[in-house]
């Protein structure tokens, strides 16, 4: 048996949790430094989970989606730049081992991610365009069997880490803006010029820099799919549910530091109700109400898998977009909630009962994707589609 | 039918280019349609057709070229006739 093969005996959830504690040990540096959370990433590599999401035959475990949320959700609750950082990276597979099937080059890289543990960025976000996925300025310009690309990428989050970075672009100088594709460059094959640093309030580890992208790379390496698809069908539904699971697990922990605190004065003074205590019961309900949501929209993204009309349709972006909205909006909820039980032990830093980098972490969530963007593209779609009633869906 | 949809399109697609030079297997995505376009689009040929899209045509496949609307609309009014 290899070393490999040792570690990928084990399930999923375990080997999880063993870089969950890496990743919680350096937490607080990382946010506190604002630099790369590479002890986390190390140990995830360690453990193989970089591209359990590609299939088998390719080196993968085939691993779903729900099975990759679990791992947001065990890494949100240690270190968010941790599970940011991989959530992220895993949006990147999902669009490659889903959408670049057939194409030999893309194959070849799914199985180098696999082998080599490869971290995939992406530079979406554009000066001009700001956080519009759906839109481009750059155009990729295909010269024979050479594709070159320059772009002002206000954002590309651990742009300095990542081994590849995925690039979206018009399809061509004349095409237009919503005509987009997208492009692995790997990191031989690009330079980043920097033009902002990433001194955030949270999520802080990151490293969500701004740099200008130039890559040249044989023109093979853009994915064969339009990005239009690529985005509708995957993108945008995997970003919900794995942030959504993340967020999860940064209002989980701080609940657990709300309950540990209760229970303390609970111990203090026996027979006597501590004075957080119903707070703390609304808390519970409220992170419910979170893992609720992102488990019922895992339920119905495995159920549309594979099924275009499914991915396709107005009512799976709702519930998607639900998701985001409902999660996002709740986890400050939860956590602040946490902070008036713990009072002045949550306020501070380096205590056990510490909430300001959970608090900081979790206000990213209503920004990345403005909920206000988001809730003005499912008003859009209300207009016509209608609100689904049933309980089970 | 068509041209009714052009009219509508010129009208609500907001699209960088005219209507009238789409070819009618045309990606309107592809030539700058957006998903509020669309919606707006969809409203139109409601209020102009006295119809209702169904849930299983709201998806961008109703709605990726002028022939695939008109395929949506004959599929709506069929039935509606029934």
């Amino acid at each position: 048996m290899t070393a490999a093969a040792k570690i990928t005996a084990l399930s999923q959830t375990d080997r999880a949790r063993r870089a969950s504690k890496i990743a919680a040990e350096f937490a607080d540096r990382v946010d506190a430094e604002a630099r790369f959370p590479s002890e986390g990433m190390d140990a995830l590599k360690a453990e193989r989970l970089m591209g359990i999401m590609i299939s088998p035959d390719m080196g993968g475990e085939g691993a779903s989606l729900t099975e990759v949320a679990d791992i947001c959700a065990i890494l949100g609750q240690a270190c968010a730049a941790t599970a940011m950082t991989y959530a992220m990276h895993q949006i990147q597979i999902a669009s490659l081992s889903g959408y670049a099937v057939g194409s030999q080059w893309h194959e070849a890289f799914l199985k180098r991610i696999c082998a080599e543990q490869l971290l995939i960025g992406s530079a979406t976000s554009e000066a001009g365009i700001g956080g519009n996925l759906r839109n481009s300025l750059c155009a990729i310009e295909v010269d024979g069997d050479t594709a070159r690309l320059t772009k002002d990428a206000t954002v590309i989050s651990y742009g300095e880490a990542s081994d590849a970075i995925m690039v979206t672009s018009r399809r061509h100088a004349d095409a237009a803006h919503s005509d987009q594709v997208a492009t692995i460059f790997l990191k031989d094959q690009y330079t980043l010029e920097r033009t902002s640093v990433w001194d955030t309030l949270g999520m802080r580890g990151t490293c969500s820099d701004g740099f200008i992208f130039k890559g040249e790379a044989p023109s093979e390496q853009i994915l064969p799919r339009p990005f239009a698809e690529i985005a509708a069908q995957s993108m945008l539904a995997v970003s919900h549910l794995l942030w959504g699971s993340l967020w999860y697990g940064i209002a989980a922990d701080a609940v657990a530091r709300a309950q540990a605190f209760v229970k303390a004065a609970a111990r203090k003074s026996p027979g006597q109700v501590p004075p957080g205590a119903l707070r703390l019961a609304e808390a519970s309900s409220l992170l419910q109400l979170v893992k609720s949501n992102v488990v019922a929209g895992l339920k119905q993204f495995d159920a549309c898998k594979g099924d275009e009309d499914a991915l396709n349709a107005m009512s799976f972006s709702v519930a998607m977009n639900n998701v985001k909205i409902g999660t996002s909006q709740t986890i400050l909820t939860i956590i602040n909630h946490c902070m008036l039980i713990c009072g002045i032990a949550g306020y501070k830093n380096g205590t056990p009962f510490s909430l300001g980098r959970h608090l900081r972490d979790a206000h990213s969530a209503q920004l990345m994707i403005s909920n206000d963007r988001i809730l003005g593209n499912t008003s859009t779609m209300l207009l016509v589609n209608k609100q689904d009633t049933s309980l089970l869906g | 039918m068509k041209q009714t949809i052009r009219e509508l399109l010129a009208k609500h697609g907001n699209l960088p280019v005219a209507a009238d030079a789409l070819k009618d297997d045309a990606d309107l995505y592809d030539a700058g349609l957006s998903s509020f376009a669309s919606v707006q689009v969809m409203l139109a040929l409601e209020e102009e057709f006295d119809i209702e899209f169904p849930e299983h045509l709201l998806n961008r496949k109703s709605f990726s070229s002028i022939q695939a609307i008109e395929a949506a609309l004959n599929e709506i009014l069929k039935h509606q006739a029934a």
